[in-house]
């Protein structure tokens, strides 16, 4: 007699969600899902309870009431009759200009420390890595305060620009003037420089609130044409020299194509400058309190600009020390023994490898220096956070609303950015077939 | 199973905090303190002494609260406030009352929930320029740079202000007092623009006061007062009615000193029945029956305060003008204790 020993039915008991590594990832998840969904459902009725007991709701209808505020630094016209939405498409354009120029700068401070950071140049790279260390170990507020404060106290007052009846009598220059041949005007309340005017321009209109301007679409067309038709030449220079090996001379041929429209065109549209200066009356005393003319750059935009730029340019710094170093020296050493010198070596074969490393860290510097525009609001640099989620925020009493609608934009204008340079970097990653 | 518990008691904790309070006397009560939203830093209505302790005109009314609520004028906690934080502050629960020189206005008191119970200062917002600038009326100012503090009614009756006189100018937003004072002696503004009594504090902690000059032109009514949050109404009444006795007590001639001697040989029924000697007018608000004699007994009355802290014996040198007792010509009128 044979007994036959039968496998064990595999029948599911509950402690086996917990102890059989089967299920057990599957319980933790649905737990996981569970307690997320359990605390964004505590949160949104937490929120719908107080906002009930405060007798508040959630409308967001006082973005077209009027504002009544006003706003120092605006690209597009604005006063104080506009709505509040104006107010939020000012403040948001101000976040904008500080965040591409802000990135531009950043991005040259960045790739000029980190390859000098490298050099063989002992003072050189001591002197970069000083500023990588003390930009990076310091808050980027106190930064900001400190350019701000600088700006503020250092520059000339705009009472030293000012001349007196007395002074011209007794021929006493005044304390400060203007740099430049009389074209800009450097005071403790910002920078005056020259604006451009055209004397026939093409005009424009505004559709929902955007102007669209036909003289500076037209230049832009221009200039974006003249780059094309230059690498048209280059391209075609390339073809020559690969099939004959001699490169037909081009630069004063690109300079031409670049230079001359775009300078025809504005001399067509009458291009002149409005320079600003300080009035005067028949005798040669200034009155009034300020410059007139030009454009006023106010020094909370200049000191977030150059402390922004300065901090994330010593990060950017670092990712492109990275970046260089991360390509092997076999690599460098193989160009040099070609003949190529280390200028070349350097733009031909150790930077297109090392952008491959760059700029994913490159992405996360752009989405820091656009968010930290936020912080311009210590030094009443009124950007998106200045309008929507300070004043606007501040005389509506609408807290939700305008944090909301904050965060929001501030996650598109990141996504676009990110989205933006994924595309570049998808252009510059290595093309493995 | 350890951890279950663990997590069973953290949600418990966490739902009942999220619960909103019940009576914010309760809330005072309980913790033993009252939270006071105050000034950063303006001399004369509240800013830290060298000792760090808040001192001043507003300070004094909160102490006033503390010592009619809690029984001691010491157990107050201020919590300093920024024109824009402020009434987020006294909304979220974070201060039980608010005295930062803040406008009563419609919108404020509707639309953002906020009760403002008394109006302890009528004030109006003015201009302060230096005086080598040559500047005597504040219509003058065409293309000056002024300075202003943001998320408060100076930058709304500037903007109107500015428009119904045909002026442009360059606004300089600024956050706190502290950075507006350093803007404007920096010259980095002509002008500096806030409530007139803010502008008599600021000129009065500058090194030559001389040099600089406020012009005439008073440009909107300012009238600032203590704020509690809408609908705990018995809250509102406390801090009302406290703030009244205060300036009853000013009318009736009731001081600091004299106080203990008025208590035992008053014959005016009023003071009887403020004092608690008569009635129970305390119970009506929750509160004992000798609430107004201590808050009085604190720092004195109106009048007593106004004169410590920013009245003409003081740096500050404000007169008493629309702030006197409605008897002496003023707008401070108590509603009668019965």
């Amino acid at each position: 007699m044979t007994s036959v020993t039968e496998a064990p039915k595999a029948s599911f008991r509950l402690g086996m969600l917990i102890y059989d590594t089967r299920y057990r990832s599957m319980t933790i998840q649905v737990i996981a899902l569970a307690l997320l969904a359990a605390v964004l459902w505590w949160l949104g009725s937490n929120l719908s309870t107080n906002l009930a007991a405060k007798g508040k709701d959630i409308n967001f209808s006082f973005l077209w009431n009027r504002a009544g505020y006003d706003i120092d630094q605006q690209l597009i016209s604005y006063t104080n009759d506009d709505t509040h939405s104006r107010a939020l498409f000012v403040g948001l354009l101000n976040t904008l200009v500080v965040a591409f120029v802000g990135c531009i700068l950043a991005t040259i401070i960045g790739v000029f420390a980190g390859v000098a950071r490298l050099s063989k140049n002992w003072v050189v790279a001591r002197l970069m890595t000083v500023y990588v260390e003390v930009f990076r170990n310091v808050p980027l507020l106190l930064w900001i305060i400190l350019a701000f404060t600088v700006f503020s106290e250092v520059m000339p007052q705009i009472s030293d620009f000012k001349i007196t009846q007395a002074m011209i009598d007794s021929g006493t220059p005044p304390a400060a003037s203007m740099l430049f041949d009389g074209t800009v005007a450097l005071s403790n309340r910002g920078t005056n420089i020259p604006y451009p005017l055209l004397t026939r321009p093409l005009g424009g209109f505004e559709f929902l609130g955007i102007p669209f301007n036909f003289s500076f679409i037209a230049i832009v067309g221009v200039f974006v044409a003249s780059i094309m038709a230059s690498r048209a030449l280059n391209h075609r220079a390339k073809v020559i020299q690969e099939a004959t090996g001699v490169r037909p001379v081009t630069w004063w041929k690109n300079v031409g194509i670049i230079v001359l429209p775009v300078t025809a065109l504005l001399l067509a549209l009458g291009l002149h400058w409005d320079v600003p200066y300080f009035p005067t009356t028949e005798t040669g005393a200034t009155k009034g309190f300020n410059f007139v003319g030009g454009v006023n750059l106010a020094h909370n935009f200049t000191a977030l600009v150059i402390a922004l730029s300065l901090y994330t340019g010593s990060y950017i710094a670092e990712a492109v020390r990275a970046g260089i170093m991360a390509v092997s020296r076999g690599q460098s050493e193989a160009a040099a023994a070609l003949g190529l010198r280390s200028g070349r070596i350097m733009s031909l074969v150790v930077l297109p490898q090392a952008l491959r490393v760059i700029v994913p860290p490159l992405i996360s510097q752009y989405l820091n220096l656009t968010k930290n525009t936020t912080l311009g609001m210590a030094i009443g640099y009124l950007d998106l956070k200045g309008t929507l989620g300070g004043i606007t925020m501040n005389q509506t009493g609408r807290e939700l609303e305008c944090m909301v609608l904050m965060m929001m934009i501030y996650l598109i204008i990141s996504l676009l950015i990110s989205a933006g340079m994924n595309v570049y970097n998808a252009s510059t990653k290595l093309k493995e077939r | 199973m350890k951890k279950s518990v663990f997590l069973g008691t953290l949600a418990a904790t966490t739902l009942i905090a999220g619960m909103a309070s019940a009576s914010t006397l309760d809330d005072v009560k309980a913790r033993g303190e009252l939270i006071c939203g105050s000034n950063t830093g303006l001399t004369g209505f509240g800013a830290p002494d060298a000792t760090g302790q808040y001192v001043g005109f507003d300070a004094d009314l909160c102490k006033a609260v503390a010592a009619a609520v809690l029984g001691d004028a010491s157990k107050v906690k201020y919590v300093p406030t920024t024109g824009e934080t402020r009434f987020t502050a006294l909304a979220s629960g974070e201060v039980d009352l608010l005295v930062r020189n803040s406008t009563w206005t419609f919108s404020r008191d509707t639309d953002l929930k906020l009760d403002f119970v008394a109006v302890n200062y009528y004030d109006g917002q003015g201009f302060m320029v230096k005086k080598d600038l040559g500047v005597s009326s504040a219509k003058e100012l065409d293309g000056a740079t002024i300075c202003i503090q943001t998320g408060t009614t100076t930058e709304l009756n500037l903007a109107d202000f500015v428009k119904s006189n045909g002026i442009n100018y360059t606004p300089v937003t600024i956050q706190d007092d502290a950075e507006g004072q350093r803007q404007f002696l920096a010259g980095a503004c002509d002008a500096y623009t806030t409530d007139a009594s803010g502008l008599a504090s600021l000129r009065a902690t500058l090194p030559n006061p001389a040099d600089y000059v406020i012009l005439p032109e008073i440009i909107s009514k300012e009238p600032l007062g203590p704020v509690v949050r809408h609908g705990d109404n018995q809250w509102g009444d406390i801090v009302r009615w406290t703030y009244y006795a205060l300036v009853a007590a000013e009318e009736k001639g009731i001081t600091k000193a004299n106080i203990e001697e008025v208590a035992t040989s008053t014959t005016d029924p009023e003071i009887k029945r403020m004092l608690g000697l008569e009635g129970d007018l305390g119970a009506m608000i929750g509160l004992d029956k000798e609430w107004a004699k201590r808050a009085i007994a604190a720092n004195g009355n109106y009048g007593e305060i106004f004169e410590a802290n920013i009245g003409a014996s003081t740096p500050i040198g404000l007169a008493r003008g629309l702030n006197a007792q409605w008897t002496q010509g003023g707008l401070q009128y108590a509603p009668p204790f019965r």
